[in-house]
């Protein structure tokens, strides 16, 4: 899964799709997350480099994220990865 | 180079929808409260648990002298007496003893709770439906104020003469027509129809009752002072009649309660805290009302108030804990926690005021809040904004005080200890949580249903 290509993501945590209008608005480590995404960053480098920098547990972390990733889908800021050919 | 890590807060995503909020905007409860008159919530939860209801009796002092100054300010003769329905824990009704104010009981129950908390007899209105024949013997000997409800009520003082060594001091309740849906007709004899009148002279022409008053109550959360200026209209005319009539000068005028609090009615457009109306407003709609009805100096009544909800509702606070997050199939966040309506029986009809009790970012998301109980029906609020709130983070519920702690069920989950905040800033407390013990205590075994084999 990643970020679609087309989406704006600015400094401040405000997001616009211009495929359908739509501007969104996330906290700073949503942001973060978003941008660590977008780099193509697996999640367990994503939950490395968040646990290393935040007073948060790994399972916590984990829940939190599998929600912040179901709320990207239902807000269809994602595509799914194409299959690599063996 | 020595790194520190940072807060952690949960990551929230949200669409920013343009065009469909109100003229007042959106309502967020991001400012988090810390402390309770200097009381910090997270020393309160570690020393009492969570949840736990904390009642500041700073507040309730304050409130209490805004009303009686609002009242005492405009009328010269002004007796508040406490509604002990709506918070009978012994050390909150003495609250209000200390501060002058007499008991209104509504049940035997409530009227012992008074006995025992040191009221005098003749401080003590009986009101309600259900007065039993001992009951009534009991507060007719010890003097009280007898506000009689219905005829049967009425016949049965009446039978009962022979058992009563004083005369019954009594009032009759009068329901009437004051302009606001609903009437309250149930309680009481109504007065557009006559009854009241009839009751009046069916007590005036009988030898052991002496009528000393008249009693309304006519309705709950009256956001409308106009309403009261009717009622006490109303109620200074019939007793006038019982001075034209019967050449009886009636002791006092007791317009009973129904001040709302600054809670918001569910539904309701504006908040709560800005529909409410003052105790002033209040104030000046009855003594202007009673005031004008015609009555001489010499013979102008006592004025008796029995507000509840609107004297203690902003002195309580719950405290409590957040149990899991999680998401709802359309995509909606929901938040359960350690409290629900068991014992936040308001929430039923209120939107309370729910703030986080330690400090959060700017982001904040809609949220569907539940209770704990495995029941659908245990919604604290279907919808408030919320910062992200984590499993264990602490919010204070506000504006509780009313209600609360007399409505709540023990239904799957015990009740919670109450906290008094006393005038000093030390936390006392008033009511202990509930053991299995202090439940089970009431119940009987059969003997031949204490074995069985599975």
């Amino acid at each position: 899964m990643s970020i679609k290509k087309n989406i704006a993501i600015s400094e401040s945590g405000f997001i616009f799709d211009p495929s359908t209008g739509n501007s969104f608005t996330t906290n700073p480590i949503g942001l973060e997350i978003l941008q660590l995404i977008k780099e193509g960053r697996e999640q367990n480098e994503i939950k490395k480099h968040i646990t290393a920098g935040y007073h948060v547990d790994d399972n916590t972390f984990e829940k939190d994220f599998y929600d912040f990733i179901s709320t990207l889908q239902q807000l269809k800021l994602t595509v799914e990865n194409e299959k690599k050919n063996d | 180079m020595y790194l520190t890590k940072k807060q952690y807060e949960r990551p929230v995503i949200q669409r920013v929808n343009v065009g469909l909020m109100n003229k007042y905007g959106t309502r967020t409860e991001y400012e988090p409260v810390t402390h309770i008159d200097g009381n910090a919530v997270a020393d309160l939860i570690t020393a009492y648990g969570s949840p736990v209801f904390v009642l500041s009796e700073k507040t309730i002092r304050a409130t209490f002298r805004d009303a009686n100054r609002a009242f005492k300010t405009r009328y010269p003769k002004v007796q508040f007496a406490w509604s002990y329905k709506t918070n009978y824990i012994s050390a909150v009704c003495n609250v209000f003893h200390q501060e002058g104010s007499w008991a209104e009981v509504v049940s035997g129950f409530e009227y012992q709770k008074a006995i025992n908390n040191g009221v005098p007899g003749a401080n003590i209105i009986f009101n309600g439906p259900d007065k039993s024949e001992a009951e009534l013997i009991f507060a007719i000997n010890n003097g009280s104020l007898i506000h009689i409800d219905h005829l049967d009520e009425l016949y049965l003082i009446k039978e009962i003469e022979p058992q009563l060594q004083k005369r019954a001091r009594v009032a009759i309740r009068v329901n009437m027509d004051t302009g606001v849906y609903p009437a309250w007709d149930r309680f009481g004899f109504n007065y557009e129809g006559g009854q009241a009148q009839d009751a009046i002279n069916k007590i005036m022409l009988n030898t052991n009752m002496d009528l000393v008053g008249l009693h309304c109550h006519i309705g709950t959360f009256m956001l409308t002072p106009s309403a009261y200026a009717v009622a006490a209209t109303k109620m200074s005319e019939l007793a006038l009649n019982v001075k034209k009539k019967f050449k009886k000068t009636l002791e006092y005028i007791d317009m009973g309660g129904g001040f709302a609090s600054r809670n918001t009615l569910k539904g309701s457009y504006i908040q709560g805290a800005d529909a409410a109306p003052s105790f002033d407003q209040y104030a000046e709609a009855i003594s202007t009302a009673i005031l004008n009805a015609g009555f001489t100096e010499a013979d102008l009544p006592l004025l008796i108030l029995e507000t509840g909800r609107a004297l203690i509702d902003e002195a309580g606070f719950l405290l409590g804990s957040v149990i899991s997050n999680k998401r709802l199939a359309d995509g909606r966040r929901a938040t359960i926690m350690n409290f629900g309506v068991n014992i936040l029986f308001t929430s039923f009809w209120y939107d309370h005021k729910i703030t986080p009790a330690q400090p959060f970012g700017q982001h904040n998301e809609s949220t569907v809040l539940y209770g704990p109980l495995c029941m659908n029906i245990d919604v604290i609020r279907e919808n408030i904004s919320l910062p992200p709130l984590k499993k264990n983070d602490q919010v204070v519920v506000h504006t509780v005080g009313a209600y609360n702690m007399t409505q709540w069920m023990q239904f799957i989950a015990l009740r919670p200890a109450v906290v008094l905040i006393d005038m000093n800033q030390k936390p006392h407390v008033i009511r202990n949580k509930e053991t299995p013990a202090s439940i089970q205590k009431e119940e009987e075994m059969p003997a031949y249903l204490k074995e069985f084999k599975i």
